[in-house]
């Protein structure tokens, strides 16, 4: 490991001035990341990334939430949302659209009444067709026929934007599932529709019963369930689940669940939820050994990545996780960051993807709570090796204020998230390890005296007791 | 003769061994009646008995002289007779009269009341209720009484000699929530809040079959000492309180169990507006000094929290974290805790900063390990005594025969319960 030495003396410089030295001398570092720094989200680019009706979902929560003075953005949306839609036969979501718009992009983009018609019409003569065969299928009692009777009308429910009904016609196939592979098919859709629903506790039901098969799944069925449970867990809020099951995600994947995310949303996902919830060892193994082969100093990953491999047996799982890192460079820098203590670009990375992060239909809710739980682990972890920290230092090194940090290291403190005391006036912040031996002794005597009250007491109970029952019990002899 | 002066002989002459003492009481028994008749011819037999061989005989004569309506200057002389009696008397002879003795104490603490001299009648309740009692765990009617003057007196410290005495055996549960409650008020004087606390939450658990003043009264005051030392209330009476006590004891208690929960949020101007309001209910209570010190106990929560998360702050910073008016009420704030010892710091006023520091006690002196040793061989007591206890329960027949009526029967022979078990 002498590798490891040399290298190790300019990274304790780096870690005290973090922040500074990352400006100034920290040049040809930088060059070596490829800075794609997120601010202009080019909708072309993202929506491609899509299929179906996520898509236009997608591109209406742009349209809603791009703020007031971006109507390009907005309108560009709009447009494509427009376009989309038209290659359906979603009608309900046409007129929402059109109104959305207001005429705001000529006249090829106005209410098509006559084509809203014609596709009612259609959808009428379907349905009728589709009930006619459904019945006919259901007097001759065949399984099969009727399973798929109800497939199709769900899957017209579902080009239509009924997405109730669609739900409920996927699940009556359920009694008419013979093979696994039938099963299969109805949790992938009923999955589907719920998550376009946003009731996300279906999904996480659906992705356990199609879990609990006998046959074993194949590797896209398999990425695609567990893509679906990250996402279940992300939005109930339960981040570290979330975190592992995108972690365990297969990167066959691919483009294969388009109509629902795309692999460069996996890595952001897991990537974020993984950042503000695992520990150390826990991000190591499962995202960091691989990026170290990224870097340029392969001889010092090459011996950090054996002693790894020897040590962490989620090998396979980290070369998964790689392959979607590379699509989303910046969330890999991101991490790279955060695990070698260079707090201030993390930190600036995050925040040049936030714009961005906001306008993800799913992660909107989340951004902030986990941009909180990020920036607290930060800090913590940065104060973790110390005995006493200047916060001058520290403050530059996270861009703030020391009164602004004072602030927020004696909320973790209260929090008991950090074992420290502040030094207000020489402005440091001092280790406190509990002094052990003193909190036994004080344990200790409590302990005594709360049992010898409580014995007193009980004891005195039980006498006033005995006296009422001897009270009771002579009232009633005499 | 003249029954009495028979009776004041034979008093003279049966009062030497304890075989002669059966006979005058049963004398004195059937002379009692008579004996209050006379009341007024009293006195001079008094004098001519002398309290420390004739107790019994002193007892009932003194009984019948005070029984009746007495006016302030008859007041004056015999406050002192009865006085001298309690602090000349024989233990064993009066514990064979023991009401009459309550009795004729009761009448002294009343006539004490009447010339508002209550400390009068402290020092002598004190020395009949140790004479009175058959143990030092033994509750008699005569501590609750000593315990009312000594707080209408404010001389806490003699009430809180007989407080250190562990109470196990009582009379009459009445005597018992007198005893802690008066006994939780001396202590609340003297600001040792634990002991009140204790003492309250006695009251409050008892076990009781209806509900009495003197618990809502105690469960008020512990609502407040509970704020004062522990910073907070536990909502809920535990599982072994009476369930009269924890259906119905909050509804006496509303304006407190709001403070409590004022209190909960830590917005000091919240606690101070609820106390403004509601200040004529605390003070028809005789609570308002309580509830005043219940405020401050909040500054002085919030600085203690503060001790936890910095090693110096300025004094300006506490005045602002805490909500006080001007760094020097938090100069002040912070010189009276230290002198009370509840915080570890020093004042520097040259910079306007303070210093936290830590505990000193470091629990290596002499005195803690006498301290730790004391209290180890107090608690092997209880436990002998819990055992024992155990003991003597088990081998009750009542215990036995309710036990025997409904055990496990596993053996042919069990299905035989001796019949002199079975009530």
């Amino acid at each position: 490991m002498d590798a490891d030495d040399e290298s190790s003396n300019p990274m304790i410089d780096e870690i005290y001035a973090n922040g500074g030295s990352a400006e100034g001398g920290g040049g040809e570092k930088r060059s070596r990341r490829l800075i794609i720094s997120g601010d202009q989200f080019d909708i072309e680019a993202y929506a491609s990334l899509y299929s179906g009706r996520t898509k236009i979902a997608r591109l209406l929560f742009i349209a809603d939430h791009c703020g007031g003075d971006n109507s390009a953005m907005q309108l560009e949306a709009l447009r494509m949302a427009f376009d989309e839609i038209k290659k359906g036969e979603n009608t309900q979501l046409f007129r929402e659209v059109v109104n959305k718009i207001g005429g705001r992009l000529g006249p090829d983009y106005t209410m098509d009444v006559a084509w809203c018609e014609a596709v009612d019409r259609r959808a009428e003569q379907k349905k009728e067709k589709l009930d006619n065969e459904l019945n006919a299928y259901r007097t001759n009692l065949i399984k099969e026929s009727i399973r798929m009777g109800y497939n199709d009308f769900g899957d017209f429910y579902y080009a239509h934007g009924q997405l109730g009904e669609a739900f409920k016609s996927y699940v009556r196939t359920r009694d008419y599932c013979t093979t696994s592979k039938h099963i299969i098919h109805m949790c992938m859709s009923a999955i589907l529709v719920s998550i376009e629903m946003g009731q996300f506790t279906h999904v996480a039901s659906y992705v356990s019963k199609a879990e609990q098969t006998h046959e074993a799944l194949d590797q896209i069925t398999a990425a695609k369930l567990r893509c679906a449970a990250g996402l279940a867990n992300l939005v109930s809020k339960k981040y570290k689940l979330a975190a592992r099951k995108f972690l365990e995600t297969a990167p066959e994947l691919g483009s294969h669940y388009n109509e629902v995310i795309a692999p460069q949303d996996v890595a952001t996902y897991g990537g974020l939820c993984a950042l503000a919830t695992f520990d150390r060892t826990e991000l190591k193994a499962s995202t960091l050994t691989m990026i170290m082969l990224l870097n340029d100093d392969c001889e010092i990953s090459f011996v950090f990545l054996i002693l790894i491999l020897y040590l962490q047996a989620k090998v396979i799982d980290n070369i998964n996780f790689r392959n979607f890192l590379e699509l989303v460079p910046e969330v890999r820098e991101l991490i790279n960051d955060f695990y070698s203590s260079h707090y201030a670009s993390c930190l600036e990375y995050l925040a040049n993807l936030k714009a961005n992060l906001l306008l993800d239909i799913h992660l909107h809710d989340h951004v902030e709570t986990l941009y909180d739980q990020i920036r607290h682990k930060a800090l913590i972890q940065y104060t973790l090796p110390f005995v006493s920290v200047d916060l001058q230092m520290m403050a530059s090194a996270f861009k703030t204020t020391i009164t602004g940090l004072e602030k927020e290291l004696v909320a973790l403190i209260t929090d008991n998230q950090i074992q420290a005391r502040v030094d207000s006036h020489n402005k440091i912040l001092y280790a406190r390890h509990a002094d052990q031996r003193n909190a036994t002794f004080q344990r200790v005597l409590e302990t005594g005296r709360v049992f010898d009250r409580d014995v007193r007491s009980m004891l005195l109970r039980t006498n006033l007791i005995k006296y009422d029952y001897n009270a009771r019990s002579l009232s009633r002899k005499l | 003769m003249d029954p009495l002066e028979a009776l004041v002989a034979q008093i003279q002459g049966l009062s030497s061994t304890p075989g002669d003492i059966a006979r005058l009481h049963i004398i004195l028994k059937q002379a009692d009646d008579s004996l209050r008749a006379e009341s007024t011819r009293l006195s001079p037999v008094l004098g001519q008995l002398a309290p420390s061989e004739h107790s019994l005989g002193f007892l009932y004569v003194l009984d019948a002289f005070t029984s009746g309506q007495i006016s302030k200057q008859q007041a004056e002389t015999s406050v002192p007779i009865i006085t001298g009696f309690i602090n000349a008397c024989n233990a064993e002879q009066i514990r064979l009269a023991p009401e009459k003795f309550v009795l004729v104490c009761k009448r002294l603490k009343d006539q004490v009341m009447m010339l508002e001299a209550p400390i009068r009648g402290a020092g002598p309740l004190l020395t009949a209720a140790r004479k009175l009692q058959l143990s030092t765990e033994h509750l008699t009617p005569l501590h609750s009484d000593f315990l009312m003057l000594c707080v209408l007196a404010k001389c806490y410290k003699t009430g809180l000699s007989i407080l250190e005495d562990d109470i196990f055996e009582v009379d009459q549960p009445r005597d018992l929530f007198l005893y802690c409650y008066y006994g939780g008020m001396i202590c609340i004087g003297l600001k040792r809040f634990q002991k009140a606390l204790d003492l309250l939450h006695n009251v409050v658990t008892a076990p009781m079959s209806t509900l009495n003043a003197i618990a809502v009264e105690a469960y008020k005051k512990y609502i407040l000492v509970s704020l004062i030392h522990h910073g907070q209330l536990s909502t809920s009476l535990p599982k072994y309180a009476s369930s009269v006590a924890q259906r119905s004891l909050k509804n006496f208690c509303q304006p407190y169990i709001e403070l409590a929960s004022s209190y909960g949020t830590e917005k000091i101007a919240e606690l101070e507006a609820y106390v403004q309001t509601n200040t004529e209910k605390f003070e028809n209570d005789n609570n308002l000094g309580l509830v005043k010190q219940v405020v401050l106990s909040m500054y002085k929560r919030n600085i203690q929290r503060l001790t936890q998360t910095y090693l110096t702050l300025s004094l300006q910073d506490i005045a602002n974290t805490v909500q006080l008016n001007s760094p020097k009420e938090a100069e002040m704030h912070v010189l009276q805790m230290i002198q009370d010892g509840e915080i570890y710091a020093t004042i520097n006023q040259r910079d306007g900063m303070v210093r936290f520091l830590e505990d000193p006690e470091q629990y290596k002196t002499c005195e803690m390990i006498e301290n730790i040793d004391s209290s180890i061989q107090r608690i092997m007591a209880l436990s002998r005594k819990l055992s024992a206890m155990d003991e003597q329960i088990s081998c009750d027949q009542l215990y036995l025969s309710k036990v025997g009526r409904e055990r496990q029967r596993y053996d042919f022979d069990d299905f035989d319960v001796p019949t002199k078990f079975n009530i």
